[in-house]
């Protein structure tokens, strides 16, 4: 088995629902570039940041910790019948930060000074950290992903008519391109792995800063370790997800020996998180809040909830053998980190002068569900012309 | 102290950036450092507000929208008493508002509040700003450069009374609005607008220290009317802006704050992660030996070839 274009259709019934969703937030987004983030958000001077950055950067920016956590385990841990998960999680990272880097630049009032930050510093901020560091993540992320564009290259390129003659010339410049990277590739690779615990952490450090402002029961000093502990345990449960769907989508044969070893590796990358989140929550006594079972307090005990019953259907042997199972398991995983970051940044913030409770506009939900449906259509597309999946030849 | 504290901070950002830099190009040494902060002046600004003395005439929030070039309107509109009906917030057409509060002293009597940003010592949106796009000035006053701004809004969710505003309604050039201490003004040698329309001398300006001295006297003279609070002497660690009043300032609507200055834990953290660099290159190398070890042991179990650099391409070659 090795990495192979799979042969597909790209059109089918489910790209054409997911073409009018992307083709609908774009229209939203449209109206954000050409009468401002008011005409279409619901944000106001009291609640600045939304859905947006909520969901699209801090939960994209968890769920695409697959990149790095099964590159470690493949290439620093060289663990080496993993290899068939780094091409797909890779991908998924590579597409996720993209995103999270377009929903930066739309949320942003002046996105065309969103260079801004690479001469303009200030090392205090821990947004500035997490900007360059995205920044630069995404970069090692693209340069990861060269040699699988060198492969499907190499040995076939075929300009049509007189530009054939440089076939031979293309060809060599890839075969040096591909030696060079695979030469230097582990600088990389550890690079990334490096960034990613950087970033995923300072993401944590963005709300301290807000201080009284957070609820209690997120606002901590140990928030950076928390989404860092979070977004490990969140890596395999996404790759899991995503090779489930991938191969009930293509009609491949699901790698279950893989996929229940990433599930049973789930359990302890998800225990140690829970253990410092209730920790945390029992040291610095903040249960008082959760035990007023008000809205607040449901966002806090529903995030903690799908993460417990995970763990808990993960510690049994039937889920890690039973496809649907294990896909429940990681779903709920998946749901509990995004519902996690959706309360850091929105339920959460809970100004001293709050005139009027922030919703997410239609607007801002279109264009979210645009991008994610955008995003599922661009993977979607590699997949079938690039070397990503790993199956046999039919 | 406050400069010794100072002194640590830059030292400690300038490496920050040396470093960045090195790592980024390998060119080490030709760092481009931006100008420090100045430490602040033993002369800095600072204002006092005395709630029992102002009468509510709002002339402040016409002088302020005149001076910053905002929809004014006639002096005269500014008497009706109607808007008091609601509590408003500073916003990005009004940098500094004035509110009603009832007073249970004497009900014919109700208290008025100013408010606007209170140019914090130690200002939260200062530390928060991705660019540095919000300057802490050494006179005091904390002033926004549109020239660099990104308009993340990252200063309005770190700012701990809620003072940065944004012009929603704009997709090109929008601000980021608040009290500048009219900047301007002071430069052509000027008063900031609400401090020379104040009829009533509900507005001291003067040196910090000064004014921190009369809002003293003030309250010891008249233990019966003042509370014996001065809001902002030591709120997030003070601020330039100060208020006396006769009762509760919670009750006058000013969130109840700490010492701690806003982005004290915030800065420990960060700069905890990034002690010199050590921890980000420690596990570089502690991930590099790691990957080392592990293929060595690999490679002496089987007949791969020895001694070659782990890649990701390892799988193409099997």
């Amino acid at each position: 088995m090795k990495p192979l274009p799979v042969k597909k259709n790209f059109f089918s019934l489910g790209v054409i629902v997911l073409a009018v969703l992307a083709v609908n937030g774009l229209a939203f987004l449209s109206i954000r570039f050409y009468s401002g983030l008011g005409a279409v958000t619901n944000l106001d001077n009291q609640t600045p940041w939304g859905l947006w950055i909520g969901v699209d950067v801090a939960a994209g920016v968890a769920l695409a910790a697959g990149g790095f956590t099964s590159a470690a385990l493949a290439h620093v841990f060289h663990r080496e019948s993993y290899h068939a998960i780094v091409r797909p999680a890779l991908l998924t990272a590579m597409l996720g930060y993209t995103f999270v880097a377009f929903a930066v630049c739309i949320d942003i009032g002046r996105f065309y000074y969103i260079w801004h930050p690479l001469i303009m510093w200030n090392g205090n901020s821990a947004l500035f950290e997490v900007g360059i560091c995205v920044m630069i993540y995404m970069t090692v992320l693209y340069i990861e992903f060269l040699p699988i564009v060198t492969e499907r290259f190499i040995g076939k390129v075929n300009f049509p008519g007189a530009l054939a003659a440089f076939n031979k010339p293309v060809d060599a410049l890839l075969k040096l391109l591909d030696r060079g990277l695979s030469k230097t590739m582990f600088v990389f690779i550890i690079a990334g792995v490096v960034l990613s615990t950087l970033h995923q952490s300072s993401l944590g450090t963005l709300m301290v800063i807000a201080g009284q402002k957070m609820h209690p029961l997120w606002q901590t000093p140990v928030l950076p370790l928390l989404f860092l502990l979070s977004a490990i345990a969140v890596g395999f449960p996404m790759i899991i997800f995503e090779s489930l769907i991938a191969s009930k989508s293509f009609r491949l044969k699901p790698e279950m020996k893989i996929l229940s070893n990433l599930g049973s590796m789930t359990v302890p990358l998800l225990g140690i998180y829970l253990a410092f989140k209730l920790g945390d929550m029992f040291i610095r006594e903040t249960f008082i809040y959760a035990a007023k079972f008000d809205y607040t307090a449901w966002m806090f005990l529903s995030e903690i909830g799908l993460l417990l019953l995970a763990f808990l259907m993960l510690l049994s042997r039937k889920t890690s053998g039973s496809p649907a199972m294990l896909f429940t398991a990681a779903s709920l995983i998946i749901a509990g980190v995004l519902l996690n970051r959706f309360n850091n940044f929105i339920t959460a913030y809970k100004p001293f002068y709050d005139t009027v409770t922030y919703y997410p506009s239609i607007g801002e939900i279109s264009v979210t569900i645009g991008c994610i449906a955008l995003l599922v259509l661009i993977y979607r597309f590699i997949v079938i012309y690039f070397p990503v999946i790993s199956h046999e030849k039919k | 102290m406050i400069y010794i504290e100072h002194m640590n901070n830059i030292d400690r950002r300038n490496f920050l950036k040396t470093a960045a830099i090195g790592a980024a190009s390998l060119t080490l040494g030709s760092a481009t450092v931006k100008a420090a902060d100045k430490p602040l002046s033993d002369d800095r600004i600072g204002i006092l507000v005395d709630t029992t003395a102002c009468v509510g005439c709002r002339h402040c929030e016409w002088a302020c929208r005149t001076a910053h070039g905002l929809p004014a309107g006639e002096l005269e509109s500014y008497s009706d008493n109607s808007v008091f009906k609601e509590y408003r917030r500073p916003g990005n057409e009004a940098l500094t508002v004035v509110n009603e509060f009832e007073n249970e002293k004497n009900p014919l009597l109700p208290v008025f509040v100013k408010s606007q940003c209170m140019h914090c010592e130690k200002p939260a949106c200062v530390s928060a700003c991705i660019v540095g796009a919000l300057t802490k000035n050494e006179d005091g006053s904390v002033t926004w450069n549109d020239d660099k701004c990104i308009g993340c809004r990252y200063c309005m969710v770190a700012c701990q009374f809620q003072i940065p505003t944004y012009e929603w309604q704009k997709s090109i050039d929008p601000h980021i609005m608040k009290c500048d201490l009219c900047s301007e003004r002071r430069s052509n040698g000027k008063l900031p607008a609400c401090i020379e329309i104040c009829p009533n001398e509900a507005l001291l300006f003067g040196k910090r220290s000064d004014v921190l001295k009369a809002a003293k006297n003030k309250i010891k003279r008249k233990p019966d009317t003042y509370i014996n609070h001065i809001y902002g002497e030591h709120e997030v660690g003070g601020t330039t802006w100060m208020y006396i009043a006769g009762k509760k300032f919670d009750k006058l609507k000013m969130p109840p704050l700490g010492t701690a200055t806003a982005p004290g834990i915030s800065e420990a953290i960060q700069h905890g992660i990034f002690a010199y660099f050590v921890p980000p290159v420690t596990l570089f190398a502690l991930l590099g030996t790691m990957m080392w070890v592990t293929k060595w042991k690999k490679t002496n179990g089987s007949d791969e070839p020895k001694g070659k650099l782990p890649d990701v391409n390892d799988e193409k070659e099997k």
